[in-house]
């Protein structure tokens, strides 16, 4: 899917992507001649054949996870079925920060302990806090997670 | 009026790059199945007639004739390898770079969507919106079995079997993940219900220019408990035109007691007649595959 600023016959950029969290997706594209933006505005069915294609609007901020498109779609998973690999060098979590995480869902959680845990890692993070959480989520894309 | 371009006029996607990001999930199932020499659908078209059984103990008869053996269960709503081959409640290692198989009897490696669901009578249940799940649904499942193949640390395997679902139709995503698919077994019984159903399928990869390995004739016949003598069940053997017979399992309920039980018949029975054909069948496979040539 392509978008052209008939005006200016430019293509129009990818700028940035909201998930409401209804099911809906808005994508915002603007002209990089004059400036002009548009909003694509999905329902959650199409939102949920993109999602289903196992692909990212705006493109993918963190490597493909194993078995990613499963542990986020699948509804009837088994907390303990999948354990991920012990992350000992992790940094630290905070008590506020694990009883977030811990309304993550069992089957998918250990994959976005992971995912925040390298993050904090790279930026030399020593503990994950929910505030550290909502800015790994916005920079990382997360919002489903 | 003025023209407005089209897309293919338009530069590549340069936000959200999506057939960049579709080329790379293919790459990666790539990589994954470059260590498997070969890759085999078990396919009936029909339900019902053992092809998952079938399955299991052609793996495990692959196994035992010392082959790396590696099993998808494809079936994601009815899955039932790892009950069959003893490997259910096992818990899966993820590390960055994929997910470590279960282990099943036989050493068979295996990954199947009943490893992961909740309980014993918990269905597949996908996360997105139910009034029109007719539009996502199957492309979900699509990426699902992608997922299996891809992301499943199988390392080096000689054999990968992939058990399909039910249904005439079901090697066509196949196809589309594995365009170089090494070939098809078919599963029939030898009822003309059975048979009617499996020409389907046939036709089917043919036309998509499957290799076809051969066919299974699944319940061919009664083996007495007693005596052992093997008598009609559905009267006359199945045909399939051009299709070579690999093998004809009679029923045994001893087969269905034990794969209720998770230990393939192949290996806790090796002097049976079923297991004789399944050995048949397996060394019809490798000669198929490594030789290039029917028995």
């Amino acid at each position: 899917m392509k978008f052209l600023c008939v005006d200016c016959d430019a293509q129009m950029r990818y700028e940035e992507r909201e998930l409401p969290g209804d099911g809906t997706l808005a994508v915002m594209f603007a002209c990089p001649t004059c400036g002009r933006k548009v909003a694509l505005l999905t329902n959650p069915m199409e939102t949920q054949l993109v999602s289903s294609l196992g692909v990212k609007i705006g493109g993918r901020t963190v490597p493909d996870q194993p078995l990613e498109t499963v542990r986020t779609q699948l509804g009837t998973g088994a907390d303990g079925a999948l354990v991920d690999e012990d992350t000992r060098r992790a940094p630290a979590w905070s008590a506020a920060a694990e009883d977030r995480l811990a309304r993550v869902p069992g089957f998918v959680r250990g994959m976005v302990r992971r995912l925040y845990s390298e993050w904090a890692k790279e930026r030399g993070i020593e503990e994950i806090t929910p505030e550290v959480m909502d800015a790994a989520r916005k920079e990382l894309g997360l919002e489903e997670m | 009026m003025k023209r407005i371009r089209t897309y293919f006029d338009l530069p590549p996607d340069t936000g959200s790059d999506v057939l960049g990001q579709i080329r790379a999930q293919v790459e990666r199932l790539h990589r994954r199945l470059s260590q498997v020499h070969f890759t085999l659908a078990v396919l009936s078209g029909k339900g019902g007639v053992g092809k998952s059984v079938v399955t299991a103990n052609l793996a495990a008869a692959l196994a035992a004739d010392r082959c790396r053996v590696g099993v998808v269960d494809a079936d994601l709503n009815g899955p039932c390898m790892a009950k069959l081959l003893g490997a259910r409640g096992q818990r899966l290692l993820v590390k960055a770079d994929g997910v470590a198989p279960a282990v099943g009897a036989g050493g068979l490696k295996l990954m199947s969507m009943d490893l992961l669901l909740a309980s014993d009578s918990a269905p597949v249940e996908w996360k997105g919106p139910e009034a029109e799940s007719f539009v996502w649904r199957g492309t979900l499942e699509a990426g699902a079995l992608r997922e299996f193949l891809a992301d499943t640390d199988w390392g080096a395997l000689d054999y990968l079997l992939l058990d399909l679902p039910p249904g005439t139709d079901r090697i066509e995503p196949v196809h589309d993940l594995l365009p170089h698919l090494g070939g098809v077994v078919f599963v029939s019984l030898a009822s003309d219900l059975s048979q009617f159903v499996v020409r389907k399928a046939v036709h089917r990869v043919r036309e998509l220019g499957i290799p076809i390995v051969g066919f299974v004739e699944n319940m061919a016949g009664y083996a007495c408990p007693h005596c052992g003598t093997v008598g009609p069940l559905f009267g006359a053997s199945a045909e399939f035109d051009g299709v070579p017979s690999l093998g004809r399992v009679p029923f045994d309920p001893e087969l269905a007691a034990l794969a209720d039980r998770g230990r393939p018949f192949v290996l806790e029975r090796p002097g049976s007649a079923a297991a004789a054909a399944f050995g048949q069948a397996a060394r019809a496979v490798r000669a198929f595959f490594e030789t290039g040539r029917t028995l």
